[in-house]
């Protein structure tokens, strides 16, 4: 599955980055089941990383319940306009993302 | 001959040839590498989800803010938000009990990351959702009711 990339701001105001960020993702449940009574796989991300240049500043676990196409929003402190922040999803079928913006 | 090389050689093989024969699903052989906490996504109540993480109980905390609507008029996308002021807070987990499965999210807070977090759950039915809290190695929570009108597990 080709994945569209995340859409990532962050910006930096006295010292302390807010970051929000809309990942394109289905997030499958496995509880859904198709037209012909069929389960629909779970398809769902599991694991968020979002680095600020090499420091992790949140690192997350999800489950199914996430909404489709997941938005995400948290602050840190230490980070400079200028900095490079990645994010990387990974997903219960080993799929990966990783898109990078940068602190404004 | 490097005997640490063979044997890397031969849990390859060996990993190669389960998922080969159908033992092991491609997506089962990632989730053994992978971190992610099944034990803790699969409980069914919040007592199940804080043993898998470690704890033994969690204590209601008016530190902790969960920002959430009163009614979801859509239950595919409910926003959530949580905030802790307990000092040393490491861990901000989001659970809806009334789910298949309690957990939807768990967020861990390195050192400099504030206690403030904000996402967008599913909710199957109205119920209490918790944002649980893990600081200085102690679990606390706060909880409030969602009410769903529409249901957001295709129902």
């Amino acid at each position: 599955m080709a994945t569209r990339p995340m859409r990532i701001r962050a910006t930096e105001k006295d010292g302390v980055t807010e970051v929000k960020v809309l990942m394109s993702h289905i997030m499958e449940t496995g509880q859904r089941k198709d037209g012909e009574g069929n389960i629909v796989p779970a398809h769902f991300i599991q694991n968020v990383v979002v680095k600020n240049g090499d420091k992790t500043v949140l690192s997350a676990e999800w489950g199914p319940a996430v909404s489709r196409d997941p938005f995400l929003s948290f602050k840190f402190k230490g980070g400079k306009k200028g900095d490079k922040l990645t994010v990387t999803w990974t997903d219960n079928k080993g799929e990966s993302r990783t898109d990078e913006a940068t602190v404004s | 001959m490097n005997q640490q090389r063979r044997d890397v050689l031969r849990l390859g093989t060996v990993l190669g040839l389960a998922v080969a024969a159908g033992l092991l699903r491609p997506e089962q052989a990632w989730a053994a590498q992978a971190e992610w906490n099944k034990q803790a996504f699969d409980g069914k109540s919040v007592e199940d989800v804080i043993k898998a993480l470690g704890g033994q109980e969690a204590a209601e905390s008016d530190q902790i803010t969960l920002v959430a609507p009163d009614i979801a008029e859509n239950g595919a996308v409910v926003p959530v938000g949580a905030t802790s002021k307990l000092p040393k807070t490491e861990q901000i987990s989001i659970l809806i009990p009334k789910n298949p499965n309690a957990l939807a999210a768990r967020f861990d807070l390195p050192e400099g990351t504030e206690p403030e977090i904000a996402t967008r759950v599913k909710m199957g039915e109205t119920s209490d959702v918790y944002a649980l809290v893990k600081a200085d190695g102690k679990f606390y929570m706060a909880h409030k009711e969602i009410k769903v009108t529409l249901g957001g597990c295709g129902g």
